[in-house]
């Protein structure tokens, strides 16, 4: 249970170091709007319908084209990990919302280093293709 | 002495417009779960042709048609929220007008259509390496 | 028709309750008439502030079956025949019935300054005259003028309500209103205010203060504007830490 009305009538008025999660987060988001439904379709309904051409997401296909570039591999983390950015910024403000703001910190904490965590996992995978 | 009322921690259950907000941010955990996903697509194409034959496999699986369906909805939910609340953010002037909320929100939706036949066209269009 | 209204009178009760009271039906009447005919020929113990009738004052704002609204915008015809609940509103402590303390929003308003500031050695004397505006220069923060502090969108705000160290919607658009004046050099001064943890960046875009607001003020845009402007700060003090600001 969360009690509303703390009187404190100061503020905290240090700089917050907020833009950096916000920046990462509309980036997250923007990518996320504009790649994911598109993938979705693909993978989720064309793919496994025989929608789509033999060779869509084939071994040969993604292996060539994710191997042979590395722009393909700057997009892909980019489509893979920003999101995780966007997630973990909405998700922890979210919890925070629904009343667990005294733990804010360990929130932040546990979705932003799982947004690292994924990161460099992303770039680690995609550096070994 | 002021009497301070409880919130209680339902206070999104109590109305449409904060249990929509809710959905909306809880769209950030399908968008999380798909880039997973992907993740872990491009960890078997890193071991090799039978792990990543193994993983387009799972897509045939009918939990797979469950999630992407439910993922889907809350993606797409995602992507028209987030258009639509661009103009709020992005305000420009062109000389004495204000550009209109219609023109910033239309180009981002033109821009996702612009990508999504990109995309398309590379996964579906294309037979050989990009 | 039947208006419910949150009753507290601290000389006698620790908790809160509600009464009911039975008010004639008028297709003109808003929700403060059946309040004030309710204190005039009912009960005269309610207490409730009230002041133009006309959507101007923003003192009448209350909570009217979980929504705010300025109750003498708030037609009883829009609700007849179901019942109407009449509470405080949301967010704020209740002094005594329908009567918040306002102190919280009243130290927010004056935390962003709400003033031009002008800086060291540019202030216009009085004999130069007037500092000049163009139209477009007015147009760009006059619907941040039109707030009639009349709380509502706190009310709304689901973060100030478990929060409410939160700046909030309408003393962020008040800042906003200064910070957009082209008369004005206080932007960096504000920021320390505005770009605070406690400022915009407790802000989820919930976007129900500007749904609620009879103003059309839009605190959820000013907010999100800031935002973006504090971002675009925070990166160009960050590469470009030279560059001085207005």
């Amino acid at each position: 249970m969360v009690i509303a009305g703390n009187r404190n009538l100061g503020l905290v008025m240090a700089k917050s170091n907020e833009p950096i999660f916000w920046s990462l987060f509309s980036a997250g988001g923007m990518v996320a709007a504009l790649f994911l439904p598109i993938l979705m379709v693909i993978t989720g309904f064309l793919v496994p319908n025989e929608l789509a051409p033999q060779y869509t997401l084939s071994y040969d296909q993604v292996n060539s084209a994710v191997s042979g570039s590395n722009i393909v591999k700057l997009v892909l983390f980019a489509v893979i990990a920003l999101p995780f950015f966007h997630w973990a910024h909405r998700f922890k403000f979210t919890l925070v919302d629904i009343g667990l703001r005294k733990i804010s910190l360990l929130l932040g904490v546990l979705c932003y280093g799982g947004a690292i965590s994924a990161t460099l996992i992303t770039a680690i995978i995609l550096w070994r293709i | 002495m002021s009497y301070i009322r409880k919130v209680p921690n339902t206070w999104w259950l109590q109305r449409k417009p904060y249990f929509l907000f809710i959905v909306r941010e809880l769209t950030s955990v399908a968008v999380a779960g798909y880039c997973g996903f992907l993740l872990y697509l491009m960890y078997a194409l890193s071991k090799g042709r039978p792990a990543y034959s193994a993983a387009t496999d799972l897509l045939t699986h009918p939990a797979s048609y469950t999630l992407h369906t439910i993922g889907l909805l809350l993606v797409l939910y995602h992507t028209i929220t987030w258009f639509n609340v661009t103009p709020k953010v992005l305000v420009f002037h062109l000389g004495e007008e204000k550009v209109p909320a219609v023109v910033i929100a239309g180009a981002h939706y033109a821009g996702w259509l612009a990508t999504s036949a990109l995309v398309a066209w590379l996964l579906l269009g294309t037979g050989t390496s990009v | 028709m039947e208006v419910e209204i949150f009753r507290y009178r601290p000389e006698e009760e620790s908790e809160p309750t509600f009464q009911s009271y039975e008010v004639p039906f008028n297709e003109e009447w808003v929700v403060l008439d059946a309040i004030n005919y309710i204190k005039d020929e009912i009960d005269g113990t309610i207490s409730h502030r009230w002041s133009c009738r006309m959507g101007v004052c923003g003192s009448c704002g209350m909570m009217v079956n979980r929504v705010p609204r300025l109750t003498c915008a708030a037609f009883l015809k829009e609700y007849y025949p179901r019942k109407i609940r009449v509470e405080p509103l949301d967010g704020f402590p209740v002094e005594r019935d329908l009567v918040t303390e306002m102190d919280v929003f009243v130290s927010k308003l004056t935390d962003v300054s709400p003033w031009i500031i002008r800086n060291e050695g540019e202030e216009k004397p009085i004999e130069e005259g007037t500092y000049l505006q163009s139209p477009r220069e007015l147009a760009e923060y006059k619907q941040y003028s039109m707030c009639i502090n009349c709380m509502l969108c706190y009310a709304a705000c689901p973060v100030f309500a478990l929060d409410t160290n939160f700046l909030g919607p309408a003393a962020i658009a008040l800042g906003q209103r200064y910070n957009m004046d082209s008369r004005d050099q206080g932007r960096n001064q504000r920021q320390e205010v505005i770009a605070s943890h406690d400022g915009v960046w407790h802000c989820t875009f919930v976007g129900e203060c500007s749904a609620v607001c009879p103003k059309d003020v839009d605190p959820a845009g000013a907010i999100q504007r800031a935002k973006l402007s504090s971002t675009t700060d925070y990166f160009k003090d960050l590469l470009m830490p030279w560059g001085k600001r207005k």
